[in-house]
């Protein structure tokens, strides 16, 4: 435990990638299994253990501490596994027993013991533990540590330590469950590659590039294909051997919240990629009735019936064990249509392609649809073969709304008169380089306006929670949380450190489901000050 | 006991420029120029220029003088470690406070009671200064600077070592090591060579004149080193000692691959050091922590206690529940984030 205590000491203090992904690789190679596998585990899917802290940590707490002290102090902590960590009192026997709790007897204690029981284990354990490992734990058992390590990273580090192609582990991530003892093996040259084979696993996407304007006067629209950009968010389906997985963009599993997909696709065997929408009756609903959908790891009979989920599917990576990831995207079109029309599963339908002859034409298409749940177009190589990451010069989108940022909220303030009560005037920024672990972000704005009161009930709570520091009435606010701001300008500014400052900004969005790596960076909001772009000449 | 307490607030009370004895007619503290002043230590949100008269201990008066210039008090009067002074029928005596080199509590006695003012104060070992004196008393004014129950400090020495373990790990990233210039930095430095570390100590120009003064002042801090401000880097390496100020800002960029540490009570806390970008939050703090300010408080015996900064509401209520008569006395002036 004090070993992965100190792992994540040393990767939430460490800026740099490259020193990250050299502690990660570092503790790789010098851990053993399974406790290695199980760290894995926690930087990116998480452990596969159910203990319900909010439930049980406040009926340990009932001992320990004085509920006021508890409250100003994790009012000044800002996170509630660190002020139980903090405040836990040192037992003297900690020194002698803390040694013999592994990640292991951790994960082996909850996930044998009945849930009855978990409030004494976590007890046991929080006093064997020094505080940084009482910190580990509760974060461990929490959900993921937040150290800004993205699944990505941690899977570089696995394969910069035992140098193996990055793709490889990646396919092999979903063949074999915590704590990964096969890839381990495999990895140190003690067996084969776990093989995903009967069962669904994630194959990394690809992904698209905003259209500039140099891309258009390069392209041929007879080499593309266009269909239209949808406001969900991009799922890929994988079935196969009775098992069905929903993946989002980042490869995280989130089959648990749509047992109506998993329900659609079971016997099926395919691996494709479309987008997640709410649909009733043939018509897209508002993403905010998506968002009711996301992030649950249960979802109520109710809340299937009321929110029905949907896939628009554009793309297909493997049908029938054959895997069509070299094939043109012409061709894999062909094969999903096919596919489709053969036996259409329940809740799935297929992205139409958008006709059109010449740009000035899908200008006007693009400019003039004002339908529900679409978000612009999308345009695509007929050649592409489906390659992973976001490979240039084979997929573009076209945002209907040219002027938006996704933005990271960086700080809030209190409203005025009825709000004064709440959080309500939020300050955001954009990164200043890539959007990589540990850069920096720079404010580019503030907006007090865009949401719904339910949606600021939910900002407050999530800035209440997350709290870093605070000047007078303002909240700094953990980089946590992506923005989607629009706006209808963006102008130079000698008066903002960004440099840029915007016009009427409000809140289109707070995309919840939105890893904060995927913001946007200064250089993309500087792109949107070289009027006139493509999107507004058309 | 309560009713000699419930008398001394009548000749010791708060006021617009701070604490003041109305019988020794003296404030102690006060964060505006006054006729008589009594200073605890000499940090500049307790010690500050323009006092006709300071009484205090002499490294707090040499102190003071190298921070403002010989001319920046009217006069100044020493006193001793326990020597008692008489002033218009009370009785004042400086008492070690444990806080910094010459930092000192003000213990008053008047009329029958006994009134001890902390300063600031913290109880674990520190090789720079005399060791805090617990008083027996009726009324214990203390600091809160920590006083949140997350607030356990780590033995300093252990911090140390891992900062020599860090350098041992990464010795060609130079160390830069945040510090406050008086106390926290010639306590480091001290720990350091304690610790076996004999090689150059590299000090940021600001750092200088006060650790010349604790030389002065018989405290052996070894071979210490000016970073040269020419050139970029210079020979400077190992251990570099800075104001927690430089860290960030253009002096820092001098060392492109360092590490940055800080060292300070408020590194117990995560998003503080991630605020600073701190790559080694070292919790090394010259303030009592949670446990200290309650165990002392117990120790003096008090039947009240006056809190003067910090998180009063915290103590008051942890004191209450354990009753224990308390109050805040919301000095202004004192700076929470200084230590
Ligand atoms: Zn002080
Ligand atoms: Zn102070």
């Amino acid at each position: 435990m004090q070993r992965f205590a100190n792992l994540v000491d040393s990767l939430a203090f460490t800026q740099s990638r490259n020193r990250k992904l050299s502690l990660l690789t570092d503790y790789f190679l010098t851990t053993s299994d399974p406790d290695r596998g199980w760290a894995l585990a926690a930087l990116t899917d998480g452990l596969p253990l159910r203990v319900p802290l909010r439930r049980i940590l406040p009926e340990i707490l009932a001992d320990i501490v004085d509920p006021v002290l508890y409250h100003l102090s994790r009012d000044y902590v800002g996170d509630t596994a660190e002020t139980v960590a903090l405040l836990w009192p040192d037992r003297p026997e900690y020194q002698r027993d803390g040694a013999r709790v592994t990640l292991d007897s951790v994960v082996t204690a909850f996930a044998t013991a009945p849930n009855s029981s978990h409030a004494e284990i976590l007890k046991g354990l929080l006093d064997a533990l020094e505080p940084s490992s009482r910190f580990a734990l509760l974060k461990l058992l929490g959900g993921a540590p937040r150290v800004g390590v993205s699944a990505r990273l941690a899977k570089l580090a696995l394969a910069q330590a035992f140098e193996q192609p990055v793709s490889e582990i990646e396919e092999s991530w979903h063949a074999v469950d915590a704590p990964y003892l096969a890839l381990f093996d495999w990895l140190n040259g003690d067996g084969p590659r776990p093989d995903p084979g009967g069962r669904p696993v994630f194959r990394p996407m690809m992904l698209a590039h905003p259209i500039e304007d140099e891309d258009r006067t390069k392209l041929d629209p007879d080499d593309l294909l266009a269909e239209w950009k949808w406001d969900g968010i991009r799922v890929q389906v994988a079935a196969q051997m009775g098992e069905v997985r929903l993946f989002s963009r980042t490869g995280d599993d989130i089959s648990a919240g749509f047992p109506d997909i998993v329900t659609a696709f079971t016997g099926r065997n395919c691996i494709l990629d479309g987008e997640l929408l709410v649909v009733r009756e043939d018509e897209v609903a508002p993403f905010n009735d998506l968002q009711q959908r996301l992030n649950r790891k249960t979802v109520s009979a109710r809340m299937v019936r009321d929110y029905p989920a949907h896939i628009r599917l554009y793309d297909s990576l493997q049908i029938d064990e054959k895997d069509l990831r070299d094939l043109p995207l012409i061709e894999r079109r062909k094969r999903l249509e096919h596919w489709h029309r053969a036996h259409p599963p329940l809740s799935t339908d297929l992205s139409p392609l958008v006709p059109f002859n010449t740009f000035d034409e899908l200008t006007h298409l693009w400019q003039n649809t004002r339908a529900e749940g679409i978000e612009g177009l999308m345009l695509k190589r007929k050649d592409s073969p489906y390659l992973s990451g976001r490979p240039r010069g084979h997929w573009w989108k076209w945002k209907r709304a040219p002027l938006t940022l996704d933005c990271v909220l960086m700080y809030a303030q209190r409203g005025s008169g009825k709000r004064s009560s709440y959080y309500s005037d939020y300050t955001f920024g954009v990164w200043r380089d890539a959007p990589d672990d540990g850069a920096e972000l720079v404010p580019v704005g503030k907006a007090y306006s865009g949401f719904t009161d339910a949606e600021l009930l939910e900002l407050d709570r999530f800035i209440r929670s997350n709290t870093t520091d605070r000047f007078g009435p303002v909240r700094a606010v953990s980089p946590k949380l992506v923005l989607e701001v629009a706006f209808d300008a963006l102008q130079k500014s000698t008066r903002h450190k960004s440099g840029i400052a915007m016009r009427f900004p409000r809140i289109a969005r707070i995309r919840w489901d939105k890893p904060v790596s995927e913001a946007d960076t200064l250089s993309r909001a500087q792109s949107l000050l070289k009027a006139p772009s493509l999107d507004k000449r058309g | 006991m309560t009713h000699s307490a419930h008398i001394a607030e009548r000749w010791l009370y708060p006021t617009d420029a701070g604490l003041y004895c109305e019988p020794g007619d003296f404030f102690i503290d006060p964060h505006l120029p006054t006729p008589r002043a009594v200073i605890t230590h000499g940090h500049a949100d307790h010690a500050r220029a323009g006092h006709d008269a300071v009484l205090t201990t002499s490294e707090t008066a040499a102190i003071m003088r190298l921070r403002y210039g010989p001319d920046a008090v009217g006069r100044f009067e020493t006193v001793a470690y326990g020597e008692t002074h008489r002033i218009n029928g009370l009785d004042l005596k400086l008492v070690p406070a444990g806080h910094i080199l010459g930092s000192a509590q003000v213990v008053l006695e008047y009329q029958g009671s006994r009134i001890a003012i902390s300063g600031d104060y913290k109880r674990s070992p520190d090789p720079t200064c005399e060791a805090f004196e617990p008083i027996n008393c009726d009324v214990f004014v203390t600091e809160a600077t920590f006083a949140l129950p997350v607030f356990r400090h780590e033995v300093a020495q252990k911090e140390i070592q891992r900062l020599l373990a860090s350098l041992r790990l990464e010795p060609d990233r130079p160390h830069l090591v945040g510090v406050y210039g008086l106390g926290k930095c010639q306590r480091v430095i001290k720990l350091l060579r304690e610790e076996g570390y004999d090689d150059p100590i590299w000090l940021h120009g600001a750092l200088i004149s006060l650790c010349d003064l604790y030389k002065d002042l018989g405290h052996d801090l070894g071979d210490l080193r000016v970073v040269d401000t020419e050139k970029p880097g210079g020979t400077a390496q190992g251990i570099i000692m800075c104001p927690p100020s430089a860290l960030g800002d253009r002096w820092s960029r001098r060392f492109p691959d360092s590490v940055s540490a800080f060292a300070s009570g408020w590194m117990r806390i995560r998003a503080r050091a991630r605020q600073r970008g701190v790559e080694l939050p070292l919790v090394i703090s010259d303030h009592a922590d949670w446990p200290e300010l309650i165990g002392t408080i117990r120790e003096t015996g008090a039947a009240e206690i006056w809190v003067t900064h910090g998180r009063d509401d915290a103590l008051v209520h942890q004191l209450s529940q354990m009753g224990v008569k308390a109050k805040a006395l919301a000095l202004v002036g004192f700076e929470d984030e200084a230590e």
